[in-house]
């Protein structure tokens, strides 16, 4: 069960409070939450990832354990404390606009 | 007993102006989806309770809102309210999903368009910047998108397909970004001709169809635009807004970056009437509900100074179709008022009296109740208008 906490907006379009959990099978990794996240909330697709292109939004960051994993490869294993939920995978919306 | 709700899209949520047919007293509800801009709402003119609502944000992309309660309670098409997985488990969430058609079935290569600097740019999805419900059925919706395409929907907004054949004209290359971006903000629907759809582009101009969006030819003749190397092109002009009035659809107005014009021929000509504003720089026109030739234009200072002449907020009124302007200041602020007014941003309802709404970049929204002899304030500190729609209700 991986654990992820969306920035207030996207938890108002997937009508959630707090965090969320997700199920993935296999390795989890960005790429794999997404998918999961997106099948559980639908209404949050196109919100994180462009439905054309499926790249990460550009003002979007994904943070996990203190680190920024935006520029990772989607596919990367997100950090053991992620997968054992010790910890969540944040989505952030980037400071951007004053 | 008659009523009006109108409609507020802003810089920072939606809200809904409700009141009865003497449009004195107002009910505000809002902000709806706060924090979001709201490029756009409106709503279906056979279900007055279905209204559509363009949500969109810089850092979440596109989102497609849908109220079947005349704004009372909203969702995203196709994902129903309190539902978040199908029973089948298959993705539903395509309610934002605006992707050109490129197929070779129906659709048109992804070209390029002129960037601010000159040089070619590819065609790149960012918003929905209008929506305009079927004159006949409330689960057709066309959406004008930047960058510029038509897109229709036909189930409620669940899912979307382009008109490629307007993105594909052909003129593409030549077309380019006003300050806006490269935004298709007009969707005209024709009341009589069925197949017949206007829409403007900035900067591309106006275009039609007549075989209900297949297929699009500029209509362009008799605009003058300086800002272009050739000021009478087929393409490029930066159409702000066209106007139909409704009782004569072949009676067209526009208010273009500078200029506003008439055509009497469903756009294949136009004249600038102009006449006697005192600058015809402008944003928003509209038509009066009963009468054709009365129309509306709120004039701005300049295309560098985005707010009305010495601080005066004035409405000018035509009841000729133009050339013959009287200014209407009855209830606006006529010192130091330093705002703008979309392109969007002005409606008319269809009581009789007619009434008009504007709403304005300092979050005013006005109304007159009597075709503009006077006007006043209906709210007057939302965060910057984008959109005024207004549904007569009976």
């Amino acid at each position: 069960m991986i654990r992820v906490l969306l920035p207030p907006h996207l938890r108002a379009l997937a009508r959630v409070k707090g965090e969320v959990t997700v199920e993935v099978t296999g390795t989890p990794s960005v790429l794999s939450v997404l998918d999961a996240l997106e099948a559980q909330y639908p209404m949050l697709e196109g919100t994180i990832r462009d439905h054309a292109t499926r790249q990460r939004r550009p003002f979007l960051r994904f943070f996990a354990c203190a680190e920024d994993l935006s520029h990772d490869p989607p596919e990367t294993p997100l950090p053991e404390e992620v997968v054992n939920g010790k910890e969540p995978l944040l989505v952030v919306g980037a400071i951007a606009g004053g | 007993m008659s009523g009006v709700r109108v409609l507020v899209g802003t810089k920072k949520g939606a809200f809904i102006l409700a009141s009865d047919g003497k449009r004195e007293k107002w009910e505000v509800s809002g902000p709806h989806f706060a924090g979001w801009e709201m490029y756009h709402l409106k709503g279906s003119p056979v279900d007055a309770n279905r209204i559509y609502a363009s949500q969109t944000s810089g850092w979440f992309g596109q989102v497609i809102q849908r109220s079947d309660d005349g704004g009372k309670t909203w969702f995203q098409p196709g994902t129903p309210p309190g539902e978040t997985k199908a029973p089948d488990g298959t993705p539903k969430g395509e309610s934002n999903k605006f992707v050109y058609d490129t197929s070779q079935e129906t659709g048109a290569p992804l070209t390029t368009h002129q960037w601010y600097d000159g040089t070619q740019h590819p065609w790149e999805f960012k918003r929905v910047w209008h929506l305009e419900p079927s004159l006949d059925d409330p689960d057709t919706v066309y959406a004008g998108v930047e960058d510029a395409a038509l897109f229709r929907s036909t189930n409620g907004g669940k899912t979307w397909e382009e008109f490629s054949g307007l993105r594909g004209h052909g003129t593409g290359p030549q077309w380019q970004p006003g300050a806006g971006g490269m935004c298709l903000h007009t969707v005209v629907l024709d009341p009589v001709n069925k197949n017949r759809i206007f829409v403007a582009i900035s900067a591309a101009g106006a275009f039609r169809s007549d075989d209900a969006g297949k297929t699009w030819k500029p209509i362009n003749k008799g605009l003058k635009s300086q800002y272009i190397p050739n000021p009478e092109a087929e393409v490029g002009h930066c159409v702000h807004r066209i106007a139909q009035a409704s009782s004569r659809p072949q009676l067209l107005y526009m208010q273009k970056h500078w200029d506003v014009l008439r055509s009497f021929d469903a756009g294949d000509s136009w004249t600038e009437v102009s006449g006697n504003l005192p600058t015809d720089f402008g944003f928003v026109i509209d038509v009066h509900a009963h009468e054709p030739e009365t129309i509306y234009v709120v004039p701005i200072k300049s295309d560098g100074e985005h707010y009305p002449l010495d601080g005066k907020l004035r409405v000018y009124r035509s009841k000729s179709g133009g050339n013959e302007w009287q200014e209407l200041t009855k209830g606006l602020p006529q010192s130091n008022c330093f705002v703008n007014v979309l392109r969007d941003a002005m409606a008319v309802d269809s009581l009789d009296k007619c009434g008009v709404y504007f709403g304005t970049t300092g979050g005013q929204v006005y109304c007159s109740p009597d075709a503009g002899d006077t006007w006043a304030p209906i709210v007057r500190d939302l965060p910057a208008v984008y959109s005024v729609e207004v549904q007569t209700l009976v």
